[in-house]
């Protein structure tokens, strides 16, 4: 094993002495390895790691992926001195409101400086998975040429990379199985990047190109998913007619995971037939989504394919009720379902009547800007899930207005949640039918949901909510709270009831510094807090830089603002020490 | 502890106490009495106070509590960095409801194609359909037009601005109608009205033609003006058989001449 050769070239460093004081374990390191090599989970890696330093150093030498959750948390050079065997690195850098523009461009995470100390320390790299980091098209063609091994790369929500950097990872990733490219801002030239696979290239396994807006070569595309014998996941662009989709089936009728392209043309009968024959063809096929453009009228030729589907992502696809109703029929297994509003309360109701096994359900917004009689889903369509949908645990729900009765109801039928994220769109948006704040609504869900993870909280709420928060969910991780609370009461509840807590976000709330600060303590058990447009001042965030060494505080200044407010403070815990990279309109304090 | 850490320093925690209220909004009452806009020292909010964004606070025609009279005043237009997406049509908080712009851009595209694709297959009602679309595109600053092909059940519409040349709506086209294919563009993308015989031959053919309404309210072959122009002035595109067009040709010609 190349790992145990590299340890004994290593045998002169100090630390090699330690390693050979067999004090109380009788395992030969290799074999100690070789076992802990097993472990796959990263708290139970993490948990070894701390047994004694023979542990620590089989953990960290048999290590293989690394996930770092916030890229400024850690350098290179900190995690590649700890663990020099890693295949496969997963990092995710801006904080999740920069998806919501809260974020100013330029700010950071740029994933170039990594791979430069990656090429060095891990040639034998294989897979990088990363969220919202800035790629530059010279950092895909830097990672094309350094990593001989490299099988796969995922990027979701990055930005600053062209399909000029697609080009060169098709071109030179000899070993490619995964392209996976979703929801990026790219800048997408329409060159021809898929004509850069070579013919003798056949590794593919995933490729996923659903966000270009360009046509692609669809000779290049045919060639490639013919050669592709594995290819068991390909995702379409717009671009991609039914028919190119019916030739592309025809291909791979081996796939499982399917994005079409746009599901809109005019077709003739037989077309129509071949394309439906086609997707009966299709027997592994357990995710679909695309749907880019939707002529409602072709929707049945994915009822051969419904019966083995387990997830059906319609989130781009705004269907109403009846067509929705009409297909799910087909889809009894479904366990994931994303949808658009324009399905209604009627279109949930046939969720919960055809879809018994459904465990996650996404409602996204057709039109989150409409005003007055904009149509969507409702109170009742929830209740309808939730009575149909027993095993329902992760849930994303936006609606225009919401009762505390219903989301009562709702957890009542359904306790099991893990996930719970409603998003009433009015800010601070009371019970529509009693105008009482929703206190008593997320006060149902902590109380009733005792494995809740993750919770998203929206509509009018005091205190009183975050009390609920505070002594009732005590596995909550991640808390997003947006035009909430009443005094810094409410945080402070949150910051000292609630144990697990990794990532607090906040946007315009009446949180000042006694509520920053009273969580001095608290965050270097967590990820990182972001407080957008709340109370705290430039002063209060001194205080806690000064008080607490080992956390980064940082504020993002807005242009022509009041010097002493802190509009934008972004905490998180570091080993590296404050950034390095961080541009003028962020203050570390 | 968070407090006489705060009193030490001199850090007046009170003057970022708030007992009700939201930011913007100044300190309120418990929710007890009608609340009094404190001006905020810093001021900070103060360009925003101008603004008078209007929340739609459904369902709460009769009762509005003192609390909502707070959150009237809270969202502000900010723009940190300039949005990629449209402009919005009215003043909104930046980054809310919590929908990624890339998901934003492309539903807005979509519910306008989408309404009037429903109507026309469902009802009658493509006209309202076509308004509320309408009004959506405008909305959204796209460039919607209708587009109608002689023989096809269904009009469709198309946002010009998501084409560079006539090249891209050509293949766009092509798309939509199967049987229809836009020929005999230059390297420029346009018609070469110089050459009357290749136009003619064109228009004796059966092949489909694809012609525009402009602003004028005119008939026109599309091609003829620079593409920029054309999405400017187009208002609705027809695609018709070449003998049909026929009849088009000198006043296209006639309009050419008057614009060079």
């Amino acid at each position: 094993m190349e790992c145990c050769n590299k340890r004994r070239m290593m045998k002169e460093s100090p630390e090699s002495n330690f390693m050979n004081r067999r004090g109380s374990s009788c395992f030969p390191d290799e074999v100690l390895e070789r076992v802990i090599g097993m472990l796959k989970s990263r708290k139970d890696r993490s948990s070894v790691s701390l047994v004694c330093k023979e542990w620590y150093n089989a953990e960290r030498w048999s290590r293989r992926n690394v996930f770092i959750g916030n890229c400024y948390s850690v350098s290179p050079e900190i995690l590649t001195r700890r663990f020099p065997n890693i295949r496969s690195v997963t990092l995710k850098g801006k904080p999740r409101f920069s998806d919501f523009n809260l974020v100013p461009a330029n700010w950071g995470a740029d994933i170039h400086f990594w791979l430069v100390v990656f090429a060095e320390k891990y040639p034998f790299l294989e897979e990088l998975r990363l969220k919202r980091m800035t790629v530059t098209d010279e950092s895909l063609k830097f990672l094309a040429r350094s990593f001989p091994n490299f099988k796969a790369i995922s990027l979701q929500n990055c930005d600053g990379f062209s399909t000029d950097g697609l080009a060169a990872i098709a071109a030179d990733c000899k070993n490619l199985t995964e392209l996976d490219i979703q929801e990026n801002v790219i800048d997408d030239k329409n060159d021809n990047w898929l004509t850069c696979f070579p013919e003798s290239f056949t590794s593919l396994e995933v490729l996923n190109f659903s966000i270009l807006h360009n046509d692609v070569n669809f000779d290049a595309l045919e060639k490639l998913v013919t050669r592709c014998k594995s290819l068991k996941t390909l995702k379409l662009n717009k671009s991609i007619t039914l028919e190119q989709l019916q030739r592309l089936l025809f291909r791979a009728p081996q796939l499982c995971e399917l994005g079409t392209g746009s599901f809109s043309q005019e077709l003739t009968t037989q077309q129509y037939t071949e394309l439906e024959g086609a997707f009966s063809n299709c027997k592994n096929l357990n995710t679909l989504s695309g749907l880019w453009v939707v002529t409602p009228q072709y929707l049945p030729v994915l009822y051969p394919a419904c019966a083995n589907l387990t997830f059906l992502n319609f989130s781009y696809a705004p269907l109403d009720s009846d067509d929705i109703a009409k297909l799910l029929v087909h889809c009894a297994n479904i366990r994931r379902l994303w949808v658009v509003d324009t399905i209604e309360d009627k279109g949930l109701e046939a969720v919960g009547t055809h879809c018994p096994l459904l465990e996650e359900l996404r409602v996204f917004p057709a039109d989150p800007f409409a005003e007055g009689d904009a149509r969507g889903v409702t109170d009742s369509g929830f209740i309808a899930v939730s009575q149909g949908c027993r095993n329902l645990h992760y849930v994303l729900y936006f609606c225009r207005h919401m009762t505390n009765a219903a989301v009562a109801t709702v957890v009542q039928n359904c306790p099991d949640f893990t996930h719970f994220r409603l998003c009433i769109m009015n800010p601070g948006q009371p019970d529509y039918r009693t105008s009482e704040p929703m206190d008593e609504a997320f006060g149902a869900v902590v109380k009733t949901c005792s494995k809740l993870q993750r919770l998203a909280i929206s509509g009018l709420l005091t205190d009183l909510t975050f009390e609920y928060i505070g002594k009732y969910a005590k596995n909550l991780e991640t808390l997003s709270v947006a035009f909430a609370g009443s005094s810094d009461w409410g945080m402070q509840c949150v910051l000292e009831g609630c144990p697990k807590l990794r990532k607090l976000e906040i946007r315009d709330c009446p949180f000042g510094n006694a509520a920053l600060l009273s969580g001095l303590e608290k965050y270097e058990s967590m990820r990182s807090l972001w407080m957008s447009d709340c109370k705290v001042t430039m002063n209060g965030c001194r205080l806690l830089a000064k008080e607490m060494p080992r956390l980064n505080v940082e504020v993002i200044k807005e242009d022509g603002s009041d010097d002493s407010q802190a509009e934008r403070v972004y905490v998180y815990r570091s080993v590296a020490g404050p950034r390095r990279d961080a541009p003028p309109f962020v203050l570390t304090l | 502890m968070a407090t006489m850490l705060a009193k030490e320093h001199g850090l007046n925690l009170k003057e970022t106490e708030l007992c009700l209220g939201l930011p913007g909004g100044g300190g309120g009452g418990g929710g007890d009495t009608a609340t009094a806009e404190t001006p905020r020292a810093t001021g900070k909010r103060g360009f925003s106070e101008t603004v008078d964004l209007k929340l739609n606070l459904q369902g709460n025609d009769t009762n509005k509590e003192d609390l909502n009279e707070n959150l009237k005043n809270v969202p502000k237009e900010k723009t940190l960095l300039k949005d990629p997406a449209k402009p919005p049509a009215k003043a909104q908080v930046v980054g809310w409801p919590p929908v990624r712009s890339y998901r934003k851009n492309m539903m807005a595209q979509k519910v306008s194609t989408e309404e009037n694709n429903n109507g026309s297959a469902t009802t009658e009602k493509t006209t309202s359909s076509a308004a509320a679309a309408a009004t959506t595109a405008a909305s959204t600053g796209g460039s919607f037009v209708k587009v109608s092909m002689d023989g096809a059940p269904y009009l469709r519409k198309v946002d010009l601005t998501m084409y560079k040349s006539y090249q891209d709506l050509s293949d766009a086209l092509a798309k939509m109608f199967s049987s229809f294919t836009m020929g005999n563009y230059g390297s420029q993308g346009m018609i070469d009205f110089m050459n009357e015989s290749k136009l003619m031959d064109l228009l004796n053919s059966s092949e489909y033609v694809p012609t525009y309404e402009d602003k004028d309210g005119d008939w026109m072959l599309v091609g003829d003006v620079p593409w920029e122009m054309f999405v400017g002035s187009c208002k609705r595109l027809r695609i018709m058989k070449g003998s049909e067009a026929i009849g088009l040709a000198p006043r296209a010609m006639e309009k050419c001449k008057s614009r060079s």
